[in-house]
């Protein structure tokens, strides 16, 4: 294999090409990321983003990959490209744990439509990626199986929930990711370590096997190095799936050819209530400048306001646990799963097995969600919360009359350090004020690296659109990284 | 404070959740500060305002037209594979502690 081909650099159309050019095989490609994943994310004080490495698999697949290349036959779009998924996507025969000790030990049954549309495009699964448990957490802390790194520096989160997700990205571990995102999950991390990550509209990419939280709000998506990268992923990932009859049934377009397109005369809403007085100011200072270059770029920017930004957290939390309370009531330790020893009737088994397998975070939010749900308090935080949730989603579609996509930062301050927040919950959920807007609204949002911090950590400038107009953030995400890349004069 | 330890006792038993008495102390802090933060959302007028349970309902998703499938036999997961996971099985069934409680 030739030995100028560098992991870190590696996208989805350069890992091809040397696949395909017969550079490398696949196989010894899957390798050297296995030895990369060996000595630079395993050990202790490492990343920590992989859970499991899936090789048999891994490797089945490159030799199909491999002997299509051989033969000089063009590869799949995404043949010979590796990557790795999040732990609450479920993979048949490969252990899937939710970073959930009751689900140690499961092996699920079948595909998730995602990784199944990916594998048939010809990528190729390293393995799955830590993440906080059941998805619920902002700094993949909540994992049972240990805190994840940020490979940008080693004492910060990586965010969450999709830390592995990102870390992986940013360590070179993985030239792309699958994650989640619930309320940020995906673009929250993707600030944090420095790598792209699109929420793609709710019902753009099947949830089957997705691991449930929030139903209304769980979303697939990738994380990336580049804009283009997402597009390429995107594409072969969405579109309609009759196991989830919420998946739209909506054309996919080719994004990759959207991106080309030109950015002039697109017009761009400032927000507001995106930059408060308490705001970062190294935060502030790079989306600004990102914003500038996007005006130089020929977008036409206006300042909008959303009057009901600040409710969005408050409502998000009722929603998510209200839902998140009824999705894990299906761990009961009956069919699958972690089940107490020590139960000795059925509802004893049934409450000691959770009790001893859910972590605080879990249980704190399940417990909020029963009783936002629970019998007089219904109409006061349920109802009410998705009333907002309606006010909130009004807001983004007003704006959208005025404007075609939105930019914001993605996270209020650059990644905290491990251990800072973990103990307040409150100060946890503020640090997606930022992202769970558009998970309430549906709408599209992708993050992009716009610039750093004193210190070197990575900050993330987020672009949302309309419903189904991924192909306009990804233009403008892709337009603002080539010229953040090209010198300014 | 809106919620008591007795309330925590209640709402656990609830979602099946039995949680130490350190647990519950831990948990009427958290929840009652949270809870706080939350009552924020009765500022907001909402009269007039239909509640949002899905994102189909703003976003013209065109699955949301016809969600039902044609009702057609489908092979299901065979008997072994779905017992597969189980804790507790006798081959054919799963396996629970006694559910009559005396």
């Amino acid at each position: 294999m030739s030995e100028d081909l560098d992991l870190n650099l590696l996208t989805t159309s350069s890992a091809r090409i040397a696949v395909q050019e017969r550079e490398t095989t696949a196989v010894a490609l899957v390798e050297k990321f296995y030895e990369k994943i060996e000595s630079e994310d395993r050990k202790p004080g490492q990343t920590n983003a992989y859970l499991n490495l899936t090789r048999e698999r891994a490797l089945a697949q490159a030799q199909k990959i491999d002997k299509i290349a051989d033969s000089g036959n063009p590869l799949p779009p995404l043949g010979g490209v590796p990557i790795a998924v999040k732990d609450v996507i479920v993979t048949a025969g490969v252990r899937t744990t939710a970073g959930s000790k009751i689900l140690g030990d499961y092996v699920p049954p079948y595909d998730a439509t995602a990784v199944s549309r990916l594998e048939q495009a010809g990528a190729i699964i390293l393995g799955k990626l830590n993440c906080d448990e059941f998805a619920m957490g902002s700094s993949n802390e909540n994992s049972a199986l240990g805190p994840v790194r940020n490979p940008r520096d080693l004492s910060r989160v990586p965010g969450g929930s999709s830390g592995g997700s990102a870390a992986s990205v940013a360590a070179g571990t993985a030239v792309a990711s699958l994650g989640s995102d619930t309320g940020g999950s995906i673009r929250q991390p993707a600030a944090f370590c420095g790598v792209v990550g699109l929420m793609p509209t709710y019902g753009r990419i099947s949830r089957y096997g997705l691991i449930a939280f929030g139903s209304s709000l769980d979303h697939i998506g990738p994380l990336t190095k580049s804009v283009k990268d997402s597009a390429i992923l995107l594409r072969h990932m969405a579109g309609h799936d009759s196991m989830d009859t919420t998946s739209s049934l909506a054309q996919v377009p080719d994004y990759e050819q959207e991106i080309g397109q030109s950015v002039r005369g697109l017009r761009i809403g400032v927000p507001k209530e995106y930059f408060p007085a308490e705001l970062d100011s190294a935060v502030g200072a790079s989306v600004q400048s990102g914003i500038d270059l996007l005006a130089k770029a020929g977008c036409e920017v206006k300042s909008i306001s959303l009057p009901h930004t600040k409710y969005a957290i408050p409502a998000y939390y009722i929603i998510a646990t209200a839902e998140a309370s009824s999705n894990l009531a299906r761990y009961d330790g009956v069919r699958y799963g972690y089940r107490s020893r020590n139960g000795k009737t059925l509802s004893e088994m049934y409450r000691l097995s959770r009790d001893e397998a859910f972590g605080p975070e879990v249980k704190r939010r399940i417990m909020l969600g029963t009783y936002a749900l629970s019998a007089g308090y219904y109409d006061a935080y349920y109802l009410k919360a998705q009333k907002v949730r309606a006010l909130i989603a009004r807001d983004f579609l007003e704006a959208f009359k005025e404007v075609d996509a939105i930019v914001t930062p993605t996270t209020p301050t650059p990644a905290f350090k491990i251990g800072e927040k973990s103990d307040d919950p409150l100060a946890m959920y503020l640090a997606d004020i930022f992202t769970v807007t558009a998970s309430l609204a549906g709408i599209p949002g992708i993050s992009v690296p716009c610039g750093q911090s004193a210190d070197g950590l990575p900050i993330g400038m987020q672009i949302l659109g309309r419903h189904f107009e991924e192909g306009t953030i990804l233009r403008l995400g892709h337009a603002f990284e080539h010229a953040r890349a090209t010198p300014q004069a | 404070m809106k919620i008591t330890q007795k309330d925590v006792e209640y709402v656990a038993a609830l979602a099946n959740l039995q949680l130490s008495p350190a647990e519950r102390e831990r948990m009427e802090k958290d929840l009652n500060s949270i809870l706080d933060y939350i009552d924020m959302l009765s500022e907001v007028d909402t009269s007039n305002v239909e509640p949002m349970a899905q994102v189909q309902s703003v976003s013209g998703n065109e699955a949301a037209s016809d969600p039902l499938r044609n009702d057609e036999l489908r092979p299901s997961l065979p008997r072994e594979i779905a017992l597969k996971n189980a804790p507790q099985s006798d081959g054919s069934f799963f396996r629970v502690p006694k559910v009559i409680e005396r």
